[in-house]
């Protein structure tokens, strides 16, 4: 008697743990997560490929100065900071990290720019392997933006919407930062090309 | 056909025409063989050899590659629409993630190879972008496609063949899919024994239980000799339920353990393979 009175509370207990989206809330958090842990990586396998780069050009453009300092000084901030997940919780940190990986991505697109002007280190079989490696990283930190990005979007859904919010509000879950259409604008936005 | 009906097939009519006109995007074809082709360059007897190739090669190392030929992939850059297609055709085993994706876009005349997560380290984006360059181009520039393909296939052989991976298995049911249902299943199972058990006794309830439920897992789409397992599982499960000295249920003894498969030498379609964008993308 005991054992199916037991046996009906679990199932209970199951039902309403579906029910009020708290299962959903920590599959989604998780899935923000990891998908966030994947932003970061490719992150930073961007960074890693920095020094190498800066090296070849150097080789063949050593008195670009201006493009070297610049590419060394978004990674030394990108290098900065801390690129944890705990990031995902702090919208003013996560600001930070956007735009310092923002000046990344445009101070490596000039120094591909600049690249393109010397023949000789367009032929160099080394600079082409740094090129291909640099550009499927980029593919790679779109795709893994994109996609933490939807993460974020239905993670968002469910605390916002009815009733699941009233779990969260419970909870205290908030909705979680995402990449916005302002640091969007400052990283898209194509260098300026001085001739 | 009832007002209900009618109305959610106006619904779902309006949901996919909304989809696929979502900023008038290249949909993408269904995965329907190793070779897909849109373009009509390949002819079909080139085709057909170079679908068996690849589902040769998918049977004996378990890699899937596949190749697909578009007009174009305007207004999306060709790297957007490979990680789309990746996404719905899922190459690659599960988990294994060794996918492979050669897709040409001919009116935009360029060129990308999508590399699965599991295959990154065998075919690094430097490895794709030299086949690219070095050996599809050429042949691409001569208008000579097949070659092309063929001979970029032979040399992505080669790169995964030094691979270590997982033999392949006949096993293609649908794992995750089977996940999702588990819990469905479980309190399912548990209920309708209850039921038929109260009804037609211990020994009979049990065992239409076990039909019961064998019946419905073939339906989801496991094997007739995995439903068969579950039926028996399922079975003896509602025969010991509910006897004095077992407390608790820690649930159908289950997970992992569905034998069979639906295999067969048919194209089985994708595996559920995963994608990061790896690869490289090319011109010609």
């Amino acid at each position: 008697m005991k054992n199916q009175l037991l046996k009906y509370l679990f199932i209970l207990s199951m039902l309403s743990l579906t029910g009020c989206g708290y299962n959903q809330f920590q599959s989604l958090d998780e899935e923000a997560k990891a998908s966030w842990a994947e932003v970061l990586n490719q992150y930073q396998r961007r960074a890693d490929l920095v020094p190498n780069l800066v090296s070849t050009v150097k080789g063949y453009a050593a008195h670009e100065k201006e493009v070297f300092t610049e590419v060394t000084k978004a990674r030394a901030s990108v290098g900065s900071i801390q690129m944890t997940p705990e990031l995902l919780n702090d919208p003013a940190a996560m600001a930070k990290f956007q735009a310092a990986q923002g000046q990344m991505t445009s101070a490596l697109s000039r120094l591909m720019l600049v690249a393109e002007n010397y023949p000789n280190l367009k032929a160099d079989q080394g600079f082409r392997d740094l090129q291909a490696q640099l550009e499927g990283t980029e593919n790679r930190v779109t795709v893994a933006r994109n996609r933490f990005i939807q993460a974020i979007k239905d993670y968002n859904v469910v605390v916002r919407s009815f009733p699941t919010n009233l779990t969260a509000m419970a909870m205290g879950y908030q909705t979680k930062p995402s990449f916005t259409v302002d640091n969007e604008a400052a990283i898209s936005a194509p260098p300026n090309v001085a001739f | 056909m009832s007002f209900k009906a009618v109305l959610f097939a106006l619904f779902t009519t309006l949901l996919l025409a909304s989809q696929s006109a979502l900023a008038g995007l290249v949909a993408v074809p269904a995965f329907s063989a190793h070779v897909v082709d849109l373009t009509q360059t390949l002819s079909v007897s080139e085709q057909a050899a170079l679908a068996a190739k690849l589902s040769n090669y998918q049977q004996t190392k378990g890699s899937q590659i596949a190749v697909l030929l578009v007009p174009t992939t305007q207004p999306e850059a060709i790297e957007q629409y490979a990680i789309r297609v990746v996404d719905e055709w899922q190459l690659g085993r599960e988990y294994i993630d060794d996918g492979i994706l050669i897709l040409i876009a001919k009116a935009d005349r360029k060129m990308r190879i999508e590399v699965g997560y599991g295959l990154e380290g065998a075919v690094t984006d430097l490895y794709a972008k030299r086949i690219i360059s070095e050996t599809m181009t050429p042949q691409f520039k001569q208008g000579d496609f097949a070659a092309g393909i063929d001979a970029a296939i032979n040399q992505l052989m080669g790169l995964i063949d030094g691979e270590t991976l997982p033999a392949p298995t006949t096993q293609h049911v649908n794992a995750d899919q089977l996940q999702g249902m588990m819990p469905l299943l479980l309190f399912g199972g548990l209920i309708s024994g209850m039921m038929l058990r109260g009804l037609f006794g211990t020994f009979f309830g049990s065992a239409l239980n076990g039909g019961l439920v064998g019946t419905v897992v073939f339906f989801i789409g496991l094997s007739l000799l995995g439903a068969g397992v579950l039926a028996v599982i399922a079975f003896f499960f509602t025969m010991m339920m509910g006897s004095r000295n077992i407390n608790g249920y820690s649930g159908y003894p289950i997970g992992g353990t569905f034998g069979g498969g639906l295999a067969g030498g048919g194209f089985s379609g994708g595996m559920g393979g995963g994608f990061g964008g790896g690869g490289a993308s090319g011109s010609w």
